[in-house]
C-alpha cells in the first residue's frame, strides 16, 4: 500500500484511472448509492407494504403527501443509478463477446434511464396531476 | 505438415467444484437478489404508472397485486430488497477493513440470513400495524 512499493507510474498515478479507464468512479457512486439506499429502501418498503390493497384514494392521498414523494423520488434515483452500476459488473463478468457487451451495456443504461423516468413521472403526476 | 490440433486444456475450476461455504452462498445470494429485484423494478414502476393513469389502471393494478400471488411477490421482494441491504452492510464493514477473519466472516455470512429474515417479518408487521 505504500506508495514506495508502488507499480504505477508517476503519469498513471496523476491520472488516477488505471485498466478501466473510469478510475475509481463506478466503485466510489456504487457506495454512496447504497449508503443513501440503506434508508430510502426502509422508506419505500413501508409505503408500498402499507398501500398494498388500498383504495384509490388512499393510495393517491399518501403517494402524493409531499414528503413521500421527495422520499420516493431520491429512491427511485438513488436505486436507478445503483442497479445501472450492479447490472454493468454483472454482464462485464459473463458476457464476452466485446459487440454483444457494448450493446448489453447500452441496454442496461436505457432501461435503467426507461424505468428511472417511468417512476419519476408517476410520482410527479401523482403530486400535481391532480 | 504438422497438424496443429486444438489442445482439450483444462479449464479453471468453477462453482460445482467447491464444497459450499456460508459466504460463497451469500456471496451468490447478493448477485442473484440484486438482478432480480433489477427485474422486479418493472413491477414497481407499473404500479406507480397505473397509479399515476388514473382510478381504473389502478383498480387493474391492484386486483393483481392485492391476489395472494401478488402479495407472494411483494413478500419475496422485499425479503431480496433486505437481504441485498444487508449483504451491502457487510460489503461495508469490509471496506473499511474489518471482517476478514474466517470465523467472522463465516458468522456474518450465516447471520445476514437470519437479519434479513427478521427485519422482512418486522417490516410486514409495523407497515400492517400502521395501517
Amino acid at each position: 500500500m505504500s506508495s514506495n512499493s508502488s507499480m504505477r507510474t508517476p503519469l498513471g498515478r496523476v491520472r488516477g484511472l488505471g485498466s478501466a479507464k473510469s478510475g475509481t468512479g463506478h466503485f466510489w457512486l456504487q457506495r454512496v448509492t447504497a449508503v443513501a439506499n440503506v434508508f430510502l429502501t426502509i422508506v419505500f418498503l413501508g409505503v408500498v407494504i402499507s398501500l398494498f390493497g388500498k383504495p384509490y384514494v388512499a393510495a393517491v392521498a399518501t403517494l402524493s403527501h409531499p414528503l413521500v414523494a421527495i422520499l420516493m423520488l431520491l429512491f427511485t434515483l438513488s436505486g436507478a443509478v445503483h442497479m445501472r452500476l450492479g447490472m454493468q459488473v454483472v454482464i462485464e463478468d459473463y458476457v464476452h463477446h466485446e459487440g454483444l457487451k457494448i450493446l448489453a451495456v447500452m441496454a442496461n443504461t436505457f432501461f435503467a434511464i426507461a424505468i428511472g423516468a417511468a417512476c419519476v413521472f408517476a410520482i410527479l403526476k401523482l403530486s400535481f396531476g391532480g | 505438415m504438422a497438424e496443429t490440433k486444438p489442445i482439450a486444456r483444462p479449464l479453471s475450476p468453477h462453482l460445482q467444484i467447491y464444497r459450499w461455504s456460508w459466504t460463497m452462498a451469500m456471496s451468490i445470494a447478493h448477485r442473484v437478489t440484486g438482478t432480480a429485484l433489477y427485474a422486479g423494478t418493472v413491477l414497481i414502476a407499473a404500479w406507480l404508472v397505473a397509479a399515476a393513469s388514473g382510478p381504473g389502471a389502478y383498480e387493474t393494478a391492484q386486483a393483481i397485486a392485492g391476489s395472494f400471488l401478488g402479495r407472494l411477490v411483494l413478500f419475496g421482494y422485499s425479503f431480496a430488497l433486505l437481504h441485498h441491504m444487508v449483504g451491502g452492510l457487510r460489503h461495508f464493514v469490509w471496506d473499511m477493513g474489518h471482517g476478514y477473519e474466517p470465523e467472522t466472516r463465516t458468522n456474518m455470512a450465516k447471520y445476514s440470513v437470519f437479519v434479513s429474515a427478521g427485519l422482512t417479518i418486522l417490516l410486514w408487521v409495523v407497515a400492517y400495524a400502521m395501517r
